[in-house]
């Protein structure tokens, strides 16, 4: 094990300290450790140490067959779970030749996309509150405590939903679901106008985030950064157009792309998508077919042997999945591409000269989940 | 009636320290009530009726704590650090007009000494990070000293400024002269200055920049990751700072109330009184209270930069112009 | 000189519309539900731990103890054993516990028993001092006892 020496002294001839900004924070990122080397105010080097919360589920996932792998799946990044469960049933249904009735689709559709809305209202209120604004985190919270009422009664959870299956999905909704929603979309639409008034055109706010953190395309390339970091940076890259999947063609919507490459672009990028996702649960709902909702599927899925990949789009950004499979009931190797393991690669680079409270406004934009960083 | 001055003497002590004790610890009910309103929530409700006799439990409870003191911290310095910084709460609130009888010393240089020892805050603060003896507690001291001092030139200059249409320190008289309606509270002498409500609002932002309230309170919420003035103050030496805080904000808004809205007299003319005087002081906090919970933080480079390159500019043309304003057509 | 004015004046204006939006949610009422003075109803689908269906005639477990249950489980946590009484086809469970401290409320259980004979109960309040209340949830003693 190597010391780590503490005094390095910078070109200019000053001292730098290192600064742990430790497993355990005030703020609400999870347990992920940066090691910080400050020449006073300013982050010379920024180092993360993930691994603080390493779950093996990838491990998991060669010891248990493939129905008992989806409990899992859901708790990879826990808050958009749904999104996660899809890649991982798509694959399956992929590989194994399972056809997935129209009806299910749209249900997936419909309860990814209120998945995806309930993520950025709990980012918008994590990463105010980073900023010291502690009153729109409630508001938020208000908001996605009608979503996750809504999915527990089509789901029975709230957080970690168990919901899809291979086929389909696990129960049909209630006339209440789609009721229920219809009203959420008309109850969200003027709240997103209160945000907006209260917070991305408060002048506090803008002088904190406009200019502060700038990543280029370039660098989210080089990184593979997905997401709203890379759509903050002119890039309109968004799974749902570039590898079409489930019912996405058939819907109208915008992918929500901003120019600047600073804090603020990717702000305005996870609110527009609030919006967007708002317009796919209304049009989902009215296009909603009867029918059954679960295929047919084996009772013992075994996949032929091969490798076969699918990817989607989450709340943070292009998570993949890549199974192995050789024709056993248990799959050889799953492979989770987890989209904030790439979006935190991003932040030595870019932090480089910033001062702190800069860089922990960079890090509130990246929207990281640690234990999507360490699965 | 007036009584015998040392009976004065004692019911005035008695009645500051209950008023700013009282005060102090209830301020921190109202504002996490106000906090949980804002937020739609209920806030404290168990302890006592509408959660009343939270400020108690939570006094018991950091009264019942250990009080660490650091081996290598300086033993005088850091014990005094937290009486200082309660000192000018009191001593300031000696002069300050309650009503028509009802000021301790009403002396003539009133306004230049709640100033006076409004600046022992600042020094008591700097001396309580400097005893602590780490290294986290002297930056943020030091960075609450430069943010206080840049904010402490802007409020003198508008109050001088209010001075000049004045014309007197002595708080009683700045009230009396506010007689009438309240057409005639110094908010709204637009023939002496017309920018009178914009003096209003800088006074009120340097008076949060001065408490180090939100959004002006980085020195002490970003060092959250790293460590705060106070760090190295546990159980009731914290309790104190914290309460000094709400005294100081006690101060000001009630500066702010005789100043600009006319202290203990009534806005329709008639039935003056100390009801008054509370009721716009009360006031007052509700909107420094309204303002931390709304916005964020700043940081705090701007923070400086407001105070330097915006409110110093508008101050001193408010001054220029009550100058002219006073010479071109008389009081 | 202009522009900085307007900026100034559009600054000011976007914290007083700010602080117009708290005060108006300031008189709305609260959202919160005092728990433990008042508490929601749990909708129909809600995951809690898995109990007996109760068969409506005999009042006895529909479960015939054929352990399908136990192998879909991914976390392992069912253990059920059951013998075959004298003159009925199936076999009855003896003996069905469930460690609840490694469930993940998954339903696989739940949808697998060709009996249907599980399902979830609208337990969400469980709080204990000891592990080993969790640990060994016994699904026929409660039976029995009428849970």
């Amino acid at each position: 094990m190597q010391l780590e020496r503490t005094n390095i002294v910078t070109e200019e001839g000053h001292e730098t300290f290192v600064l742990n900004l430790g497993p355990q924070h005030p703020a609400t990122h999870g347990v992920l450790r940066v090691k910080l080397t400050m020449d006073g105010e300013y982050i010379t080097r920024a180092e993360p140490v993930p691994g603080y919360i390493h779950r093996m589920h990838e491990k998991m996932g060669e010891n248990r067959t493939w129905a008992q792998f989806l409990p899992n799946t859901s708790r990879i990044d826990y808050l958009s779970a749904m999104h996660y469960t899809h890649a991982f049933v798509s694959v399956v249904e992929k590989a194994a030749g399972i056809e997935v009735p129209p009806r299910a689709e749209y249900l997936r559709v419909i309860t990814s996309e209120l998945n995806r809305i309930s993520s950025h209202l709990v980012w918008f209120g994590a990463f105010l509150l980073d900023l010291g604004g502690f009153t729109p985190l409630l508001y938020a919270f208000d908001d996605r405590e009608k979503i996750l009422d809504l999915l527990e009664g089509v789901t029975g959870a709230r957080l970690t939903y168990c919901w899809y299956r291979f086929g389909g999905v696990g129960n049909d909704v209630e006339p209440e679901f789609v009721t229920g929603t219809r009203e959420f979309v008309t109850y969200m639409r003027p709240r997103l106008d209160m945000y907006r008034q209260l917070v991305t055109e408060n002048v506090i706010l803008r002088k904190r985030l406009e200019g502060v953190g700038p990543i280029s395309a370039d660098q989210c390339r080089k990184f593979g950064a997905t997401g709203p970091v890379i759509r903050g940076s002119g890039v309109p890259y968004d799974v749902r157009r570039v590898e079409p999947y489930s019912v996405y063609p058939e819907l109208d919507f915008e992918v929500a792309v901003h120019p600047g490459g600073d804090c603020m672009a990717r702000y305005l990028v996870r609110m527009e998508e609030i919006a967007q996702s708002l317009r796919i649960v209304e049009q989902a709902l009215a296009k909603l077919p009867e029918g059954p909702v679960l295929g047919k599927a084996p009772k013992t899925v075994k996949l032929p042997p091969g490798d076969y990949t699918f990817a989607v789009e989450a709340a943070r950004g292009r998570f993949m999945v890549r199974v192995v499979s050789d024709g056993k009931d248990v799959p050889y190797r799953v492979r989770l591409r987890a989209p904030s393991f790439s979006n935190l690669s991003l932040f030595e680079e870019t932090s480089r000269g910033m001062m702190l409270p800069d860089a922990l406004a960079l890090m509130g934009t990246l929207d990281l989940v640690i234990p999507d960083i360490d699965r | 009636m007036t009584l015998p001055e040392p009976f004065r003497l004692v019911a005035f002590l008695v009645g500051t320290l209950a008023f700013v004790g009282l005060n102090a610890a209830y301020l921190v009910w109202v504002e996490r009530k106000g906090a949980a309103r804002f937020q739609r929530r209920p806030g404290p409700t168990e302890v006592g009726p509408a959660g009343l006799l939270q400020p108690i439990a939570d006094a018991l409870k950091l009264l019942s704590k250990q009080v660490l003191v650091p081996p290598d911290a300086d033993r005088i310095l850091f014990r005094v650090a937290p009486i200082l910084v309660m000192s000018p709460g009191l001593m300031c609130l000696a002069t300050i007009p309650f009503g028509e009888q009802l000021a301790a010393r009403n002396l003539d240089l009133g306004l230049i000494m709640v100033f006076a020892f409004g600046s022992i805050n600042v020094m008591a603060i700097m001396l309580g990070g400097w005893a602590s003896r780490n290294k986290y507690a002297i930056i943020s001291a030091a960075r609450i000293v430069s943010q206080n001092v840049a904010y402490e030139i802007p409020m003198l200059l508008v109050v001088v400024t209010l001075l000049m249409s004045t014309g007197t320190t002595n708080l009683q008289e700045i009230v009396r002269q506010q007689a009438g309606g309240f057409w005639n509270w110094n908010i709204l002498r637009l023939g002496v200055n017309p920018l009178m409500p914009i003096t209003f609002l800088i006074f009120f932002t340097c008076m949060l920049a001065e408490t180090n309230r939100a959004p002006f309170d980085m020195a002490e919420a970003e060092s959250e990751l790293v460590a705060g003035a106070f760090t190295e103050y546990a159980g009731m030496g914290f309790g104190v700072f914290f309460m000094a805080e709400y005294a100081n904000v006690l101060v000001g808004c009630s500066l702010a109330t005789i100043l600009f809205f006319g202290g203990w007299q009534s806005p329709i003319g008639i039935l003056s009184g100390v009801g008054w005087f509370l009721l716009k002081l009360y006031t007052l906090i509700f909107v420094v209270v309204w303002v931390r919970w709304t916005f964020p933080r700043t940081q705090f480079y701007r923070l400086l930069n407001l105070s330097w390159e915006i409110l110093i500019p508008i101050s001193l043309v408010t001054l220029a112009l009550t100058s002219v304003m006073l010479k071109l057509f008389g009081k | 000189m202009k522009r900085a004015l307007r900026e100034l004046a559009g600054g000011l204006t976007s914290l007083l519309t700010g602080m117009k939006i708290t005060l108006q949610q300031f008189f709305k009422p609260d959202v919160t539900v005092r728990y433990p003075h008042e508490s929601l109803k749990m909708p129909k689908r809600y995951r809690g731990h898995i109990v007996f269906v109760r068969e409506p005639e005999t009042g006895r477990s529909l479960c015939v103890a054929c352990k399908s249950c136990e192998k879909a489980c991914p976390s392992e946590c069912i253990v059920v054993n059951g013998v075959k009484k004298e003159g009925e086809k199936k076999k009855s469970v003896t003996d069905f516990k469930l460690d609840f401290t490694k469930c993940s409320l998954c339903g696989s259980c739940v949808e697998v028993c060709p009996t249907d004979a599980l399902e979830f109960s609208k337990q969400y309040n469980l709080a204990s001092t000891t592990k080993t209340e969790y640990l060994q949830i016994d699904l026929v003693k409660r039976l029995e006892e009428g849970k």
